[in-house]
């Protein structure tokens, strides 16, 4: 896929604050995001083509109708995508490509979600049945609920033992490289006005946190909140037509990659990170023409320490199996080889989980604006966004700024 | 005593020792623990069931704190590579859980216990891997 003059431009991007909404619901979130997105582009509802709308546990609602009832009810086609922790990417990629379809040439994608306090995700508690007799049931003829019988399926587990299989097929990771994520990424936050917490915490704190699933701690892993983002993307040809002050602030897809598990031999009991997101990757790059070592910043799928470490490795911003040396070196610091996560990451910025996706398009785009405030990676030109829902679904963006 | 029933159906317990059974892809030979319609692997759509190995070697595990309630902590979580072909997900019993007590490659083996007994008595066995 050449760069033949038919990319899609993202014209404007915003989000809210990550954090707890009590007073505000689902699509007071979205719209607020996605009227400043759309002030942000210098366009209004009234020029765009398609609404691509991302949200996870209100799937089932009408959220896109629901939105466009508080912001524009132009008639418009509208998607409501939901695709676990990559919902927000997928909303932003059905409007990208009904633009490279040649459908729309303008178009507004919103990842929102409400989620409150939950505690562990998937952790609730069933009501006994008034008597109890084992019966089998579903899939695997379970006569009753297996988890932390039959190993552990919840998600502070799952991301542990994926980052553990990594640590036992190479050298140099363990406890301190995993928590070492963790104290960077909330070093990172204090600089995002965005972020749900904005705290530092030394590596020592995040060490000694409460164990929530060995390696990973409580500091260890994200939050759940709400929050949305939402992104006005447009193509190459309108996008000409417009203002020299929007052209000169449009971002650059460069690659928009997607991709679902493929079989490994595991996959049916332990959910394989990894090798959906390195062909994401290897198609990105290879689409885009950028090489990893040419990224000027990176926002990736922290949901937990131990993820974060194994993507440096899978999306090849390291030597492969050094990620323990490109943590202890510092390479994913701020003022590292590669910065990643600079907004906090998911364990700091927060993880409402269909805004995610399209959050951290907003705040690469924001860096390559040179718009980034007091968090801005100075001169910032190319970046890159992943996100993994897991079942799984992965999505890849290269981002470039705009050659004035 | 009531009687014992498997926790999943994939525990078989009245046909020699305790074992696990896979549906195993006639055309390729990867396994799986419930029905599928074509192999994901390869695409074929004929099965026939295969007894898997008691013992294995632990490829990744986690020691998980805080759990779903009820869920008795801390306990360790693996995957564990079975020898011949296969992985599985279950509990590490029979062991302290503490980073220092498991390590990669552990060789380990199939171990049954009782998860809970229904108002009937019946007694539902689940299965873990215990070291060798």
């Amino acid at each position: 896929m050449s760069d033949n003059g038919d990319n899609v431009w993202i014209l404007g991007a915003s989000m809210t604050r990550f954090g707890r909404y009590p007073d505000k619901d689902l699509i007071d979130l979205g719209a607020e995001a996605s009227m400043d997105a759309l002030d942000d582009g210098g366009v209004t509802i009234h020029d765009m083509d398609v609404l691509g709308a991302g949200n996870l546990f209100d799937a089932a609602t009408g959220v896109g109708q629901r939105l466009q009832k508080q912001i524009g009810q132009t008639g418009i086609p509208v998607y409501n995508v939901s695709n676990a922790c990559a919902t927000g990417a997928t909303a932003v990629r059905a409007v990208y490509m009904a633009i490279k379809a040649g459908e729309a040439d303008m178009g507004l994608a919103v990842g929102m979600e409400q989620m409150g306090k939950q505690g562990l995700l998937g952790a609730a508690g069933k009501a006994r049945d008034e008597k109890k007799v084992y019966e089998p049931k579903g899939r695997y003829g379970s006569v009753m609920g297996v988890e932390g019988i039959l190993g552990t399926g919840l998600m502070p587990g799952v991301f542990a033992k994926a980052g553990m299989e990594y640590a036992n097929e190479h050298g140099g990771v363990g406890f301190e490289q995993f928590a070492k994520v963790a104290e960077k990424n909330h070093q990172h936050s204090t600089l995002n006005p965005l972020a749900q917490y904005q705290k530092p915490f030394t590596l020592d704190e995040v060490m000694n946190a409460e164990m929530m699933s060995y390696p990973n701690t409580l500091l260890m892993c994200c939050p759940t909140g709400d929050g949305a983002a939402a992104l006005v993307l447009v193509s190459e040809e309108k996008l000409d037509t417009l203002g020299a002050e929007q052209r000169e602030r449009a971002v650059k897809i460069s690659a928009s990659v997607m991709t679902s598990d493929e079989w490994t031999d595991s996959d049916q009991v332990q959910p394989d990170v990894s090798t959906l997101t390195r062909r994401a990757a290897d198609q990105a790059y290879e689409r885009s023409g950028v090489d990893p070592q040419d990224l000027d910043l990176v926002e990736l799928h922290d949901c937990f320490a131990t993820a974060e470490l194994i993507h440096y490795d899978n999306l090849s911003l390291c030597a492969p199996g050094e990620a323990g040396k490109f943590i202890d070196d510092g390479g994913p610091w701020r003022d590292g080889d590669i910065p990643v996560n600079v907004s906090g990451g998911l364990i700091s910025k927060g993880h409402p989980i269909g805004a995610t996706g399209a959050a951290n398009l907003y705040e690469v785009a924001t860096h390559l604006r040179g718009e980034a405030g007091d968090r801005q990676i100075e001169g910032a030109k190319v970046g890159l966004t992943h996100v993994i829902g897991l079942g799984s679904a992965c999505a890849v963006h290269v981002l470039e700024k705009a050659a004035v | 005593m009531g009687k014992q029933v498997p926790i999943v159906d994939y525990l078989i317990l009245d046909d020699g020792p305790p074992h696990l059974r896979a549906q195993v892809c006639t055309g390729c030979g990867a396994s799986y623990f419930d029905r599928r319609n074509a192999c994901a692997k390869c695409g074929q759509r004929a099965f026939e069931p295969r007894s898997l190995p008691a013992e294995g070697t632990v490829r990744s595990f986690t020691i998980v704190h805080r759990a779903a309630p009820g869920v008795p902590t801390p306990y360790v979580s693996a995957i564990v590579d079975l020898e011949g072909g296969g992985v599985v997900k279950a509990n590490v019993v029979n062991v302290d859980p503490d980073p220092d007590q498991i390590s990669f490659g552990m060789p380990v083996k199939l171990a049954t216990f009782v998860a809970g007994t229904d108002d009937d008595g019946t007694e539902a066995v689940a299965f873990g891997y215990e070291p060798k």
